[in-house]
């Protein structure tokens, strides 16, 4: 087909334009204007010259901003461990042990919750976690303490419950596909040469549904570092995250170009630990073969 | 198999804990209490009286309604052109186009609705449920592309062929032999970025104007405890409509690739 690049490439090109130009002035020209505003002096709600880097700077040393990226990074961190830990069983369980033709409908029962009514969700974990809440009536109900846990008074615990439970489909979807390809004939293999199943599992499994695991991680540690609802409703605002601190800058102070300077060094962090990561493991899979 | 037995325990186990919240919603929505906790205080409906009943609630409502359908209608038709330009043709810049428009999955929402705000700032344009939609496009259209991408790669070719060779013109092909066979990715794609719009909250919230829709609307209601049982009320209905269609859409992306003749390879993604 490629031999005919003209009429080819032409006719592709006229296809895509529509959903590509639309994607250009939405996204593209947006997220360019938040790099100039970024470099520029910001206040009252208008950005003017001359280029700067003091939001760089003001965002590099003020306790604040660096005191909620850390609590972002550390909150996705948790997060992010937590879904894929137990998100590995559950694709290994619907990819070795379910019947083919049942697969589908696991999966789906699997997503259902995470395409239903954010918003309800993370209400509702407030609700199941607050003082004399849900969770504090049975465990007193059940004896197992005489005083309410109220775990909701743990603002950061409380936000990676809710996001562990908000993103866990996400995990499970990437591992689930990875171990699919692992080739079974391996695995049979490695028996009959007399490894145990365990240790078929860690020396051959494992390793061929790595990069399953890393997509998994980098899917639900790059949303969940800006997430704005959970921290807002759960934290009541009192837990405050970097995206609600980008949003307070923008709307609240009015400061347009402190506002897209945070969303640019949240977003360029989150870039780094995701290539930092991925080149990691690049390097851990590449020493194994 | 010895193995699977405990696995299986660890799978219903994980069930349980994703679908909790959804299952606690209907009990405390019947529950006649103010305070949701245990023990439970007997059975009612007025929370779901209670919430038919606010007038706001029914504009938050209509409001969502045409947005999403607006959406979901425009996301499509670009999905449509996305998904097939990528399946059936090369050309130069594939990967940076395809990459742009699937950006949005990744983006934090925050940092989407900001960018998108303060270029509607510095050009005046008003906020209203246009602006809304023009950010729920930009977060619903990878997934339109995703699903019909699908579609469009389950599709055997040498049909399409055929109708070339025998005389038929691209635009009719097109029309007569591609659209009937992807029809049901289209109407898939068209009910999942519904679902999306629908439940969307950063984007409707500074995207829009003082009117708020509904996911904003219920946000602002969970800061008062007395609201919270309607709002469970309207959140059993919500989830029961949303499970309704997706169930309808995994039938229609299935029925899809049997009709065009694949093998289904999983969920939605």
């Amino acid at each position: 087909m490629a031999q005919t690049p003209s009429t080819e490439a032409r006719a592709g090109l006229k296809l895509i334009s529509p959903p590509a130009l639309y994607a250009i002035l939405m996204l593209a020209a947006p997220l360019a204007t938040v790099l100039l505003y970024s470099v520029l002096t910001g206040e009252k709600g208008s950005v003017s010259l001359p280029l700067t880097l003091d939001n760089y700077h003001d965002l590099l040393t003020k306790p604040v901003y660096r005191a909620l990226m850390w609590r972002s990074l550390i909150v996705s961190f948790f997060v992010t461990l937590a879904t894929v830990i137990l998100a590995y069983p559950i694709a290994y369980f619907v990819s070795f042990h379910v019947a083919p033709s049942r697969k589908a409908l696991w999966l789906f029962l699997i997503t259902i919750p995470f395409w239903t009514s954010y918003i309800i969700r993370v209400a509702l974990w407030r609700t199941i976690l607050g003082y004399d809440g849900i969770f504090d009536s049975v465990v007193m109900g059940l004896g197992i303490t005489d005083t309410q846990p109220n775990i909701l008074s743990n603002g950061v615990l409380s936000i990676i419950i809710t996001l562990a439970h908000a993103y866990a489909p996400f995990a499970v979807l990437p591992i689930f596909v990875s171990l699919e390809k692992v080739d079974r004939s391996l695995l049979e293999a490695g028996q009959d040469l007399g490894e145990s199943r365990w240790m078929t599992f860690l020396r051959v499994t494992l390793p061929l549904s790595l990069p399953g695991v890393i997509a998994a991680v980098l899917i639900v540690f790059i949303p969940t570092v800006g997430d704005y609802v959970t921290p807002e409703l759960i934290g009541g605002g009192k837990t405050p995250m970097i995206a609600n601190l980008m949003e307070v800058a923008m709307l609240k102070q009015r400061d347009q170009a402190m506002g897209s300077a945070i969303a640019v060094g949240a977003m360029t962090i989150v870039a780094l630990i995701s290539v930092a990561f991925v080149l990691w493991n690049k390097r851990y899979l590449g020493g194994r073969k | 198999m010895k193995q699977g037995t405990g696995l299986g325990v660890y799978a219903i186990l994980y069930l349980v804990f994703l679908y909790a919240p959804i299952l606690i919603l209907p009990v405390f929505a019947l529950n006649d209490s103010q305070v949701v906790a245990f023990p439970l205080k007997g059975f009612t409906t007025r929370w779901f009286g209670e919430m038919w009943a606010d007038a706001n609630l029914r504009s938050a409502l209509l409001r969502s309604l045409v947005i999403a359908l607006s959406t979901s209608t425009i996301a499509t038709v670009l999905g449509l052109f996305a998904a097939r330009a990528s399946v059936r043709y090369a050309f130069p810049g594939k990967p940076a186009a395809m990459g742009l428009i699937m950006l949005p999955m990744v983006l934090p929402d925050i940092v989407v609705a900001m960018a998108l705000l303060i270029v509607l700032l510095s050009l005046s344009v008003p906020l209203s449920m246009l602006t809304i939609i023009m950010g729920h496009v930009l977060l619903c259209m990878p997934f339109a592309v995703a699903i019909l991408t699908s579609a469009f790669q389950s599709l055997d070719k040498s049909l399409e062929e055929a109708a070339l060779d025998l005389g038929e013109t691209r635009a009719a092909t097109f029309r007569l032999i591609i659209l009937p066979l992807v029809m049901p990715g289209i109407i898939a794609s068209f009910l999942i970025c519904f679902t999306i719009s629908i439940d969307e909250f950063v984007l409707a919230n500074f995207l829009g104007s003082g009117k708020p829709v509904l996911s904003v609307y219920i946000f602002g209601q969970f800061r008062f405890p007395a609201k919270v049982p309607s709002m469970l009320a309207l959140g059993t209905l919500l989830v029961l409509f949303s499970i309704i269609l997706l169930g309808f859409a995994e039938y229609m992306r299935r029925r899809g690739i049997a009709k065009a003749g694949g093998k289904d390879s999983g969920g939605f993604l």
